[in-house]
């Protein structure tokens, strides 16, 4: 049967949380093109961020993704530190070393139970979201917030842990290694999800680097690559901890990276906590000059880079940013096709994507005419938008 | 009078209809508390399908009228059909006509046939895909499923009959305690988890992939009438099994406990388990499961 059927996974799909679309072409139930369409969430986060100062932009960037909310910020001030080089107080490293690890587990715990909801385990998604409320509880206790914590800013960060919040902390990390464990046992030794998951949706090592994985995702392929190790941040250089690597590549070699990729963020705060230096929170940043600085940051699904130039103003002339999922989501191109339908899904959602990180521009289809449009269209498209307010409502 | 009776309300659509929606709530309560949810009140069931049947009717522009609408009432009025015999046969064994254990395997397949007739004339590619994982899920899981229940008639010595195997069972035990009758049962216990499309076995309405594949057209009183056959099925397909398998005496309060012992095997694999591709599912009910039931027919045949 050389018939091709295209089955639309999106713009609005039960198994996406954001609208994304992906169209694969299916002969029977095998998949064997699939295209990949962004650009439903774009919100132009980057020419916002040039309209405002820098300790607003902390703020902006943390809501590009509400489950990344600390490593956008904290690639952030990293460039920004990088710029202006900036001394920042060694408990500040210590503290955001700390909640963007918490980040990571929450986001991998988010992430596995959403991968059992896919694969129609219902059981492990809401098991995996339970013991994923504690770190949220343990969010809010230390910054007031359960999502947008609004703890980085330039030089240092905004809120320091205090000494009561410890012990607090440690018991959750307790509970949080016993439940680990568990899943670790329900999830790795199962054979059901074994036989669904093994061998389903293979990224090997040369796609991995030809499309430029990161993250999990890239260290399930056999890729030895970790921002946290290779250019150190924060307070990683201070702690021992492990890469976790898998050389299958396929989506249970993911799964499993996550899992044990949860011990060894537990166990960097456990380091953390002990190690964490009394002293100042924050460095009294008083000028940014003219220049340019990087920041990588590690986020929970590879590696989160921003580009920050100042011309010496009290806004940034320029900011990049490139989240993880953009260069993750691109995999699904050759890690999809061959599977089945029910494969094809899974795969789509194992890199753990998030969309609302990943978007550039708009596109904008109709049947008629195609027209794709970039950020100067946009921008040229707002102005009108203003101008046309400032007529029909008399400024 | 009474056949109309036996038919609409006792022990046909009313009884079996809210015996099923009732046993649904238990699953899904069940399955909240094991989730670490609240889950449902008790009326939730019941008020779903009171509400679907308030619910507008969209029918696709592009497919068959008929064909889609009807469907679910043929499988509807069927299933209404298995519980009248069911409960008769359970009620007055000595009343049951010959051969209708046949009818009965008959008509249960209706149901999943009018799901994959109404799906196909949905005209929707989800539908499709949903309505052909169907399919090959029928010819997975009948064939070990008529298997389990040849065991059941070796072991009645031929009878065709519902109401002389529960006799006979009365008489001389009940088959699953006989090694060949348990085999036949667990066999038989898989086989309804995928009639009645739960996990690991509910490839063809799977929500991550297909949307809710086979039903994705659906939508009010039609959608009403496929819940409504969903627990009719929920409640025939234990009791069925308790029938052909399991009955010591005709004691209500030992029917109620058969049938929520079943009913709690059913829900403890949905929670335990992954959704399978049907290919693995395929492999699983023609490989081990069929191996399984083969081998039980054997082991009937030398007496064990």
């Amino acid at each position: 049967m050389s018939h091709k059927v295209v089955i639309p996974i999106g713009p609005y799909h039960p198994l996406q949380e954001e609208p994304e679309f992906f169209r694969l072409y299916v002969e029977g139930e095998k998949v064997v093109d699939i295209d990949i369409v962004i650009g439903y969430m774009h919100r132009g986060i980057e020419e916002l961020s040039e309209h405002k100062h820098y300790d607003q932009v902390a703020f902006l960037v943390e809501r590009i993704c509400g489950i990344c909310s600390t490593s956008h910020p904290f690639a952030y001030v990293n460039a920004v530190e990088d710029l202006g080089k900036i001394q920042v107080p060694e408990r500040a490293l210590y503290i955001r070393t700390i909640i963007a690890e918490l980040e990571r587990i929450h986001s991998h715990l988010l992430w596995l139970g959403l991968a059992g909801h896919f694969i129609g385990y219902n059981t492990v998604w809401m098991w995996a979201w339970r013991y994923r409320e504690p770190v949220l509880d343990l969010f809010e206790t230390i910054s007031g917030n359960r999502n947008h914590y609004a703890m980085m800013k330039v030089g240092g960060v905004r809120r320091d842990i205090r000494d009561e919040d410890i012990p607090i902390i440690r018991k959750t990390l307790d509970e949080l290694t016993s439940a680990t464990e568990m899943f670790k046992g329900a999830v790795m030794d199962d054979p059901v999800i074994q036989w669904r998951l093994k061998g389903v949706g293979i990224l090997t090592r040369q796609q991995a680097l030809e499309w430029s994985a990161v993250g999990p995702t890239a260290r399930a392929s056999g890729i030895n690559i970790d921002v946290r190790r290779d250019d150190p941040y924060g307070a990683y250089d201070r702690v021992k901890w492990n890469v976790i690597i898998q050389k299958e590549g396929d989506i249970f070699a993911k799964t499993v990276v996550r899992i044990l990729e949860l011990f060894e963020s537990i166990s960097i705060i456990r380091q953390c906590l002990d190690a964490m230096p009394k002293g100042p929170i924050d460095a009294d940043v008083q000028e940014i000059p003219p220049g340019e600085g990087i920041g990588r940051v590690e986020a929970p699904r590879g590696e989160c880079f921003h580009y920050v130039r100042s011309d010496g103003t009290n806004r940034p002339v320029r900011h990049k940013i490139r989240a993880p999922s953009y260069m993750n989501v691109a995999t699904n191109k050759v890690a999809a096709p061959g599977g089945t339908i029910s494969d094809a899904a899974l795969t789509l959602a194992a890199v753990d994507p998030c969309y609302c990180c990943t978007e550039r521009t708009a596109v904008i289809e109709r049947p008629s005419e195609k027209k794709i449009m970039n950020g100067w269209d946009l921008i040229e498209k707002s102005r009108q938008k203003t101008k046309h307010f400032l007529i029909t409502r008399g400024k | 009078m009474d056949v109309l009776f036996s038919y609409l309300v006792f022990p046909g659509f009313l009884f079996s209809a809210s015996a099923g929606l009732f046993a649904g709530w238990i699953d899904r309560k069940l399955t909240a508390r094991i989730q670490y949810r609240v889950g449902p009140p008790w009326y939730q069931n019941f008020v779903d399908i009171l509400k679907l049947c308030y619910k507008e009717t969209v029918v696709p522009y592009a497919g068959s009228r008929a064909a889609f609408l009807l469907s679910p009432i043929a499988g509807f009025l069927s299933m209404i059909l298995v519980v009248s015999i069911l409960g008769r046969a359970i009620q007055s064994p000595l009343e049951s006509f010959a051969g209708d254990l046949i009818v009965v395997t008959y008509l249960l397949i209706i149901p999943a046939l009018a799901v994959i007739i109404g799906a196909s004339s949905s005209n929707n590619p989800f539908a499709s895909i949903g309505a052909s994982r169907e399919m090959k899920l029928i010819l997975g899981y009948e064939l070990p499923f008529v298997l389990a229940m040849a065991v059941v008639v070796i072991k009645s010595h031929g009878a065709l009959n519902l109401g002389a195997i529960i006799n006979r069972q009365i008489a001389f035990g009940p088959h699953i305690a006989s090694f060949s009758g348990a085999l036949a049962f667990v066999v038989a216990l898989l086989c309804i988890q995928a009639k009645l499309c739960l996990v690991p076995f509910d490839m063809s309405e799977a929500e991550q992939e297909i949307m809710a594949g086979a039903l994705v057209e659906y939508s009010g009183f039609p959608l009403a009438v496929i819940k409504l056959t969903k627990a009719l099925l929920l409640y025939a397909l234990p009791v069925l099994l308790i029938s052909l398998f399991w009955v010591n005496n005709l004691n209500l309060p030992s029917l109620i406990v058969k049938y929520f012992l079943i009913l709690l095997a059913i829900i403890l694999i949905k929670n335990t388990n992954p959704r399978l591709r049907i290919d693995q599912a395929m492999k699983f009910f023609w490989g081990p499961v069929s191996f399984l039931a083969v081998l039980s027919v054997v082991l009937a045949l030398i007496g064990l």
